[in-house]
């Protein structure tokens, strides 16, 4: 802390940028002036100023949004007012995408470049944007800039473009689709420059069969106003919170054991014995994460929930902080949905404003809020440790299980993490019963599923259809492959899921049978691929994808997805080390030791897709 | 800590205590190593506070800093004390149990109000407050001091000052509970338990009262030991302005330069018979010598032990030949013995060990063997089969009392020597930096980016006054001597407070400014409080570079 990044004070616009997520300084020790005679004499500080430490990704937020960029001037600032080092300051402010700790021009233009959208065109796009916009990330100097982005979860709407404009009122927005690269240009160049211009896409658009009547997650989708409370409960809803007081925590925990419900963010692990294990901890406080984080690519599917029900997630959030003693909910948004936030934000609010959050939700005397805290790109944020250490305002880096989440979690106490789809289970599960749900599906895979279609698929969006429907039904019901052209294969789960090549699709969709076929559903991502689909190129872009998103905590991965990266760019190239053979047997024994030796997810997951690939013949044609 | 030299915690237990009071130390920058364990003791929830006229880099850490005015520590820790009795919170049985003197001690701090203790150290009373009720309502609490507390006029009452607080609230002898002096070097400790203090022979056998033990040694060594106490530093330099010290024999030591008002210290030298010193750097003080014994790095070039501030004796190992002309300094003295006439064999310093733990009782236990497998073992370990001692003076709490009590002395509060006034009206206090040791005779010896060079540090009230500009060269006088030295901005400083340390000697020579009053109990100087003026060169009020300029980046 008496190491100072440098010697400028940070600017006005910065300070203020900081104040608005700290308030004023308390005192000069604090950075405040140096006004008061006493303060020479006494300082308070310590543990109560580092316990403000889990504002400082919201405080980086809020100097990236107001100046575009995060200077050292204010990184000292910063530090000094949270009594935090500098260097971890810099360590968490160099750890996201959205962060920049270079001069940066305040307008910029994400262009997805991830594999959704490159059937959709992306690179044409890119190209159109570089001819107008000069190099990527290029001149500071200038009003406007543009960078490639990984998925930005729009993948019905490909191809997509995520717009920041940083001041003193900044504004962001989704372009999905983009119709041209000049169109991209216009709008960031000359965008509104109002916060929250209301013109928000219908989030029915994303969901093909909306009103159909056999929908349950995905039922209101359309028919409610998002942010109307009046609507939702007009729609049967905040009767599940009723029932779960009525049943008592108990009674929650054993409905949801017999519904089989397990997490639909790919480990698939049984809610209900999550539950009971948290409500059992004799330590206090426990938190509630949902886990909003949604950035698998190919993977929309909690962001049309959120913008188009998002009721549903804060009753269901409810239900889960009164069954397990959760005083505390934290939803940690990805920070590419300015829809979501803004959405979810007023929903909060009006909830509070009519007593189902707050300090005696619906009057039966227990207490629940909720805050959004807004991840700022790093996708391995999603995995649920990496998630508590960015809330907690550190690198979004996994923390080394056991011990798990239900006893040592967020802020080192019991935690309840759940993802978006996961939780909106639970209303219909209270209020019908856990025997009721478990009719639906098949097998341990209880329920209804969200599938994400995109690709070179015709009618892309969020499908449910229960556990156990073939893989070529749910391609049917999208209409199948764009413009009848023949399917090369389908990316199942994600980039962290697998190929699967056009004679499987007879696949059934639960969890047991994915596994026997040495796939995975994961995230839920269908995403088509048809034959124009230059498939080794989309390999190298997923490599580069884990490449980038590797935290680098742990060698198999940091180095791992650099060596499947090379190995795959000399097999694309021709230029191998020695024969094909022995590249792909190189990729095999880099990906087996991530697998086997990775501390987290990503590491485990990022040669799936490769290899699944190679298994379909992508480097024997 | 009643009679023995050394403090009475483990590092282990800074890491599981409640309450940290960090009192007249930076230990962020002057002990590092130690820092370590006391952030850890942070980590795991305890509450720091730190008491230091700077709002320093541990001070930063702190939930509570104190900034009392310089040499008020007896006034704060009286007034500490007063609120802590008044509001019944000390320790009755214990203070029953283990101690004497708790009535005059009660009564000399009585007028010690909270308000009097606010006009006398400048503390906010609420701030004294919240401290006394913290420490005394602690389950376990440890204070730790260093030179702030000992380099001062009244060093050893500032030094009973805390120790009296410790003793009120029972703060000592139990498992994070305790009072540590902390050590500089990794070996100040083992210097002083080895007997290089002048009223004691090793393992703190007093000279003079402890006959018992002076008869081990001279039967030991077949000669008589002079059964007087020594001249301590500042004794010894009284000493050759009387002409009644002739001859000198300076070993690591570099007095040219770290005695506080240097001029006067640096004509006593010269007037020296014969000065003699040893180090492995050629000091200023060796510049002076008539000779010159290069000695060798004892941490890498020598076999031995150490001793670290948690009374721990570790080996260490030579893992270096010694340069040139260098010699281990135990084939120095050996040397120097047969010269005059004594026949000594070669030595190992495991037979040096050995005899030392034959006449020491309190390393009785310590053979190398078991240092190796214990990996270090803490004073006192009497015999082999003694684990060592964590932590001292559990026999105040034992059923009945072991031993002679704890005394409480009753200290007044004496403000600093050299008083402000129109002519001198900034209180100049020094100190060390994190890259830097004491005059530099180690530290200037290599490149660090850390190195500033010397600067007359000032509060941005004082620079805006004295209309100073960043880097400009000021003489800065005291009422013993003036230097120029570059000034600095220091926003943890308030008006009327300066700070330099003393490690660029070369460039500005701060201990001209020091004075040398010192203590008659320990023999250290006032090095922290002087009292200066600063004055604008005319028509030279350019920049001088400052000492590794180049290297600042």
């Amino acid at each position: 802390m008496d190491l100072r990044l440098g010697n400028v004070a940070a600017t006005p616009a910065e300070r203020q940028a900081v104040e608005s997520v700290l308030g004023p300084a308390v005192s000069r020790w604090e950075g405040g002036v140096r006004a008061d005679e006493t303060e020479g004499h006494v300082a308070h500080g310590g543990h109560e100023a580092r316990a403000r430490r889990h504002l400082l990704l919201p405080i980086l937020q809020a100097l990236q949004q107001r100046v575009g960029w995060i200077s050292e001037a204010a990184m000292d600032h910063v530090s000094e007012r949270l009594t935090v080092p500098p260097a971890d300051v810099y360590g968490v402010a160099t750890f996201y995408g959205l962060l920049s700790v270079e001069p940066r021009a305040p307008r910029v233009l994400h262009v997805c470049d991830d594999i959704a959208c490159r059937c959709a065109g992306a690179e044409e796009l890119i190209e159109g944007v570089e001819k107008l916009l000069g190099p990527e990330n290029g001149d500071d100097s200038q009003e406007v800039t543009w960078l490639r982005s990984p998925c930005l979860g729009q993948c019905d709407r490909a191809p997509a473009a995520l717009v920041t404009v940083a001041g003193a009122k900044p504004h962001e927005e989704v372009l999905a689709p983009v119709p041209g690269a000049d169109h991209a240009v216009a709008r960031i160049t000359h965008g509104p420059e109002v916060e929250g211009s209301e013109d928000w896409v219908d989030p029915a658009a994303t969901v093909p069969e909306a009103g159909a009547p056999q929908l349950r997650l995905l039922g209101r989708v359309g028919h409610v106003s998002p942010t109307s409370l009046d609507d939702y409960r007009g729609q049967g809803g905040y009767a599940a919170l009723r029932r779960a007081i009525e049943l008592g925590p108990e009674g929650v925990i054993r409905e949801l054991k017999d519904s089989g419900l397990v997490g639909r963010g790919g480990a698939a692990f049984p809610t209900g014995v999550k539950w009971e294990a948290v409500a059992h901890q004799a330590v206090r406080p426990h938190y509630l994460v949902c886990n909003a984080d949604e950035s698998e690519p190919g993977t929309f599917k909690d962001r049309v929930i959120m913008e188009g029900d998002p009721f549903a997630l804060i009753e269901a959030m409810t239900i889960a902080g009164f069954t397990t003693g959760c005083e505390r909910g934290f939803i940690y948004l990805r920070g590419e949905y300015p829809q979501a936030k803004a959405t979810l934000e007023e929903a909060i609010k009006e909830a509070r404003a009519r007593g189902m959050l707050g300090r005696d939700v619906l009057g039966h005397g227990f207490e629940f809020s909720i805050s959004i805290r807004r991840g700022a790109g790093a996708y391995i944020c999603g995995e649920e440790t990496a998630l508590f250490n960015s809330l907690e305002g550190f690198r979004g880096e996994p923390r080394s299980k056991p011990p798990f989440p239900v006893a040592v979690g967020l802020f080192g106490k019991p935690t309840v993490v759940n993802n978006v789809e996961t939780l909106v289970n639970v209303p219909e599960i209270v209020l019908f019963g856990g025997a009721a749900f478990a009719s639906a599906g098949s097998g341990v895979s209880t329920g209804t599923r969200l599938f994400c279609l995109s690709g070179c698929v015709e009618k892309p969006g969020v499908y449910e259809v229960p556990y156990g429907t073939k893989l070529h039904t749910v391609i049917e019901m999208a209409g199948g492959v764009a413009g009848g052209r023949e399917l090369q294969a389908v990316l199942l789960g994600g980039a962290a899921g697998g190929f699967v090549g056009p004679d499987e699709l007879d696949l059934e969709l639960t969890i047991e049978a994915a596994r026997e076929a040495g796939a995975t559903l994961g995230s839920g991502v269908v995403m088509l691929i048809d034959d124009r689909v230059d498939l080794p190129r989309m390999l190298m872009r997923i490599a580069g994808f884990f490449r980038d998103e590797s935290c680098g905590q742990c060698v198999p991965c940091r180095v791992g997805t650099v060596r499947q990266e090379e190995a795959l760019a000399r097999l694309i190239s021709g230029d191998t080390r020695g024969t094909v053979e022995d590249e792909l047997s190189l990729l095999d024994e880099v990906g087996a030791c991530m697998k086997d030796a990775s501390i987290c997810g990503l590491g485990q997951t990022a040669y799936g897709a490769v290899s699944s690939a190679i298994k379909l013949g992508a480097f024997s044609r | 800590m009643f009679g023995a030299g050394g403090g009475t915690s483990s590092y282990k237990e800074i890491e599981q205590t409640d309450m940290i009071v960090l009192w007249g130390s930076n230990a962020r920058e002057t002990h590092p190593i130690f820092f370590h364990h006391l952030l850890r003791g942070v980590h795991n929830g305890a509450r720091l506070v730190t008491v230091d006229p700077r709002r320093t880099s541990s001070a930063k850490w702190a939930d509570l800093w104190l900034g009392l005015d310089v040499g008020s520590d007896v006034a704060l820790s009286n007034t500490i004390a007063r609120e802590i009795i008044h509001e019944g919170l000390h320790n009755k049985s214990f203070i029953e149990h283990a101690t004497t003197g708790f009535d005059e001690y009660a009564a000399s701090v009585e007028s010690f109000t909270l308000d009097e203790g606010e006009r006398l150290t400048g503390v906010p009373a609420e701030a004294i407050r919240d401290t006394a009720h913290a420490f005394a309502r602690a389950d376990r609490a440890i204070i730790c001091w260093t030179l702030g507390i000992t380099e001062h006029h009244n060093a050893v009452d500032n030094v009973f000052a805390l120790i009296n607080l410790g003793l009120l609230c029972g703060h000592v002898g139990r498992w994070g509970s305790g009072l540590n002096p902390l050590r500089g070097q990794n070996n100040v400790q083992g210097g002083g338990d080895m007997g290089a203090i002048p009223n004691k022979l090793p393992g703190f056998q007093d000279v003079e009262r402890d006959t018992e033990a002076l008869a081990r040694f001279e039967s030991a060594y077949g000669v008589p030991v002079d059964p007087h106490y020594g001249w301590h530093l500042s004794q010894m330099f009284e000493a050759m302005d009387r002409d009644e010290l002739t001859h000198l024999y300076v070993i690591g030591e570099n007095p040219a330069q770290s005695e506080a008002d240097i001029s006067h210290a640096r004509k006593l030298l010269t007037s020296l018979d014969m000065l003699i010193v040893q180090d492995i750097v050629f000091t200023k003080t060796a510049e002076m010598a008539d000779i010159v014994l290069p000695g060798t790095a004892s941490w890498c070039e020598g076999e031995g032990t150490v001793t670290n501030s948690e009374r721990r004796v570790q080996r260490v190992r030579k893992a270096l030949e010694p340069p040139g002309e260098a010699r281990d300094d135990m084939a120095i003295l050996t040397d120097l013995a047969r010269r005059l006439g004594y026949d000594w064999p070669d030595p190992e310093a495991e037979q040096v060990w050995d005899e030392l733990r034959s006449l020491s009782p309190m390393h009785g236990g310590m053979s190398y063997e078991r240092l190796v497998k214990r990996g270090g073992i803490q004073w006192p370990c009497p015999d082999e089969t003694h684990p060592g001692s964590p932590f001292l003076h559990e026999r105040l709490w034992a059923e009945p009392l072991e031993g002679p009590r704890a005394p409480f002395n009753a200290v007044e509060h004496s403000p600093p020597v050299d008083e402000l006034d129109s002519d001198f009206p900034i209180r100049l206090t020094t100190g060390r930096r994190l890259e830097s040791y004491n005059t530099g005779a180690q530290t200037n010896l290599y490149r660090s980016p850390l190195h500033r060079g010397e600067s007359l540090d000032l509060s941005p009230e004082d620079m805006q006054r004295l209309a100073l500009v960043e880097g400009e060269v000021v003489r800065v006088s005291s009422r013993r001597g003036s230097v120029e030295s570059p000034v600095r901005t220091d926003p943890t400083l308030r008006p009327g407070l300066a700070f330099m340390t003393f490690h660029f000697p070369d460039q500005v020579d701060t201990n001209l400014l020091t004075i040398d009053e010192w203590d008659p109990k320990s023999g250290t100087a006032e090095f922290k409080a002087a009292a200066i003026r600063v004055d604008k060169l005319d028509g030279r009020a350019v920049s001088k570079a400052p000492a590794f300029a180049e290297e600042s980046d």
